[in-house]
C-alpha cells in the first residue's frame, strides 16, 4: 500500500475513537441528568463531578484526535 | 490564506515574529503569540482591577462581572478542596482567568489562539503538577507518597496498584495539557474547514450558490458551540487543577 494512503486511512481509523469517547461523555451526562431529575436538590453538589468525569472521558477522544493530526501533518 | 478553493486550516496557528529579536542566537522575537498573551493579561487585569476599584454596594456591570467570576471560582475551589483549599485560590483563579480570556480572545475572527499551542498548555500543566509535588512534599514529607499506596488492598496486588497509581499520576500533566490544546485546535480547524466549504462552493458557481448557505449556517452554529467549549475547557482546567491540588493537601486515601 502507498504510504500516503496508509497515513490517511490511519487518520480516519483514529477518528473512530472520538466517536467512542462521545458514547462515554453521553453516558456520563445522561446518567447525571437522570439522577438529577430524581433528586434535583442533590444535583448542584455533583455538578463538578459530572464535569470531571466528562473531561476524563473526553480527554481520551482528544488523544485520538491528536493521533489523527500527527498522522496527517507531522509524520 | 491560499487563493481559490484550497484553504489551509493549519496556517492560522503559525507563529509570525512581529519584532525580531535574536540575542546570542536565541530566538526571543516578539511574535503574534506574545502579543496575544500580553493582550490576555491586559484584558484580565482590566476587568479585575477596574471592576474591583469602585467597591460600590450596588455593583455596576463590570463589578458584578468580577464578583460573579470570583464567587464562581471560589465555590469551585472550596467545593473540591474544602476551606483549606483557599490557600490555592489565587493560583487557580489566575490559571482560570488566563485560559478563559485566551480562549475567548481566540474566538475573535483573525485572532491568534494562545491555548491552541501545546507548549503553552503543557507549561501550565507542568506548573500545576510541579506545585502539587513541591507543596505535597513540603507539607507532608514522605507521607505524600502514600498517595501511590491505596489502603485496603491485598498484599499481592499492592505492587501492581502502586504501579498503576504512579502511571496515572505521571500521565496527568499529559492529559491536562492535551485536553485543552486538542479542544481549541479541533474547534478552530473545524471552523476554518466549514468556512473553506463556503468559499469553495461559491468559487465553483452554479449549484454551489444554492448549497453554500448550508455550511455557512453550520459554521455559525459551530461558532456558538466554540464559545461554550472555550468557557467549559477553562472550567475543566480549573476544576482538574483543584482535584490534583487536593491530593497535595490531603494525600491519604
Amino acid at each position: 500500500m502507498d504510504a500516503t494512503a496508509a497515513k490517511y486511512l490511519g487518520a480516519g481509523l483514529a477518528c473512530l475513537g472520538m466517536g467512542l469517547a462521545a458514547i462515554g461523555v453521553g453516558s456520563i451526562f445522561g446518567n447525571f441528568l437522570s439522577g438529577a431529575l430524581r433528586n434535583p436538590s442533590a444535583a448542584d453538589g455533583q455538578f463538578g463531578r459530572a464535569f470531571i468525569g466528562a473531561a476524563l472521558a473526553e480527554g481520551l477522544g482528544i488523544f485520538c484526535f491528536v493521533v489523527a493530526l500527527v498522522l496527517m501533518f507531522v509524520l | 490564506m491560499a487563493a481559490g478553493g484550497g484553504i489551509d486550516p493549519i496556517s492560522q496557528f503559525q507563529i509570525k515574529p512581529i519584532v525580531p529579536l535574536r540575542p546570542f542566537g536565541l530566538d526571543l522575537s516578539f511574535s503574534n503569540a506574545s502579543l496575544f498573551m500580553a493582550l490576555t493579561v491586559a484584558a484580565v487585569s482590566l476587568i479585575m482591577v477596574y471592576g474591583s476599584s469602585q467597591r460600590a454596594t450596588v455593583p455596576g456591570r463590570l463589578q458584578s462581572l468580577a464578583e460573579i467570576i470570583y464567587e464562581f471560582v471560589a465555590s469551585t475551589v472550596t467545593g473540591v478542596m474544602g476551606k483549606q483549599g483557599m490557600v490555592f485560590f489565587p493560583f487557580v483563579f489566575s490559571l482560570f482567568m488566563f485560559v478563559l480570556m485566551a480562549n475567548m480572545l481566540g474566538m475573535i475572527p483573525g485572532a491568534f489562539t494562545v491555548t491552541s499551542h501545546i507548549i503553552v498548555t503543557a507549561a501550565f500543566a507542568f506548573l500545576v503538577i510541579g506545585v502539587v509535588l513541591v507543596y505535597g512534599i513540603m507539607k507532608h514529607g514522605s507521607h505524600f507518597f502514600g498517595l501511590f499506596v491505596p489502603s485496603g488492598v491485598p498484599g499481592w496486588l499492592l505492587p501492581f496498584m502502586v504501579l498503576i497509581e504512579a502511571v496515572s499520576f505521571v500521565s496527568r500533566p499529559i492529559s491536562l495539557s492535551l485536553r485543552l490544546f486538542g479542544n481549541m485546535l479541533a474547534g478552530h480547524i473545524a471552523l476554518k474547514v466549514f468556512g473553506g466549504f463556503v468559499v469553495a462552493l461559491l468559487a465553483g458557481g452554479g449549484i454551489g450558490y444554492v448549497i453554500a448557505p448550508l455550511p455557512l449556517l453550520l459554521a455559525i452554529a459551530l461558532t456558538a458551540l466554540e464559545f461554550l467549549v472555550a468557557f467549559l475547557q477553562a472550567y475543566v482546567f480549573a476544576i482538574l487543577t483543584c482535584v490534583y491540588l487536593n491530593d497535595a493537601l490531603h494525600p491519604g486515601h
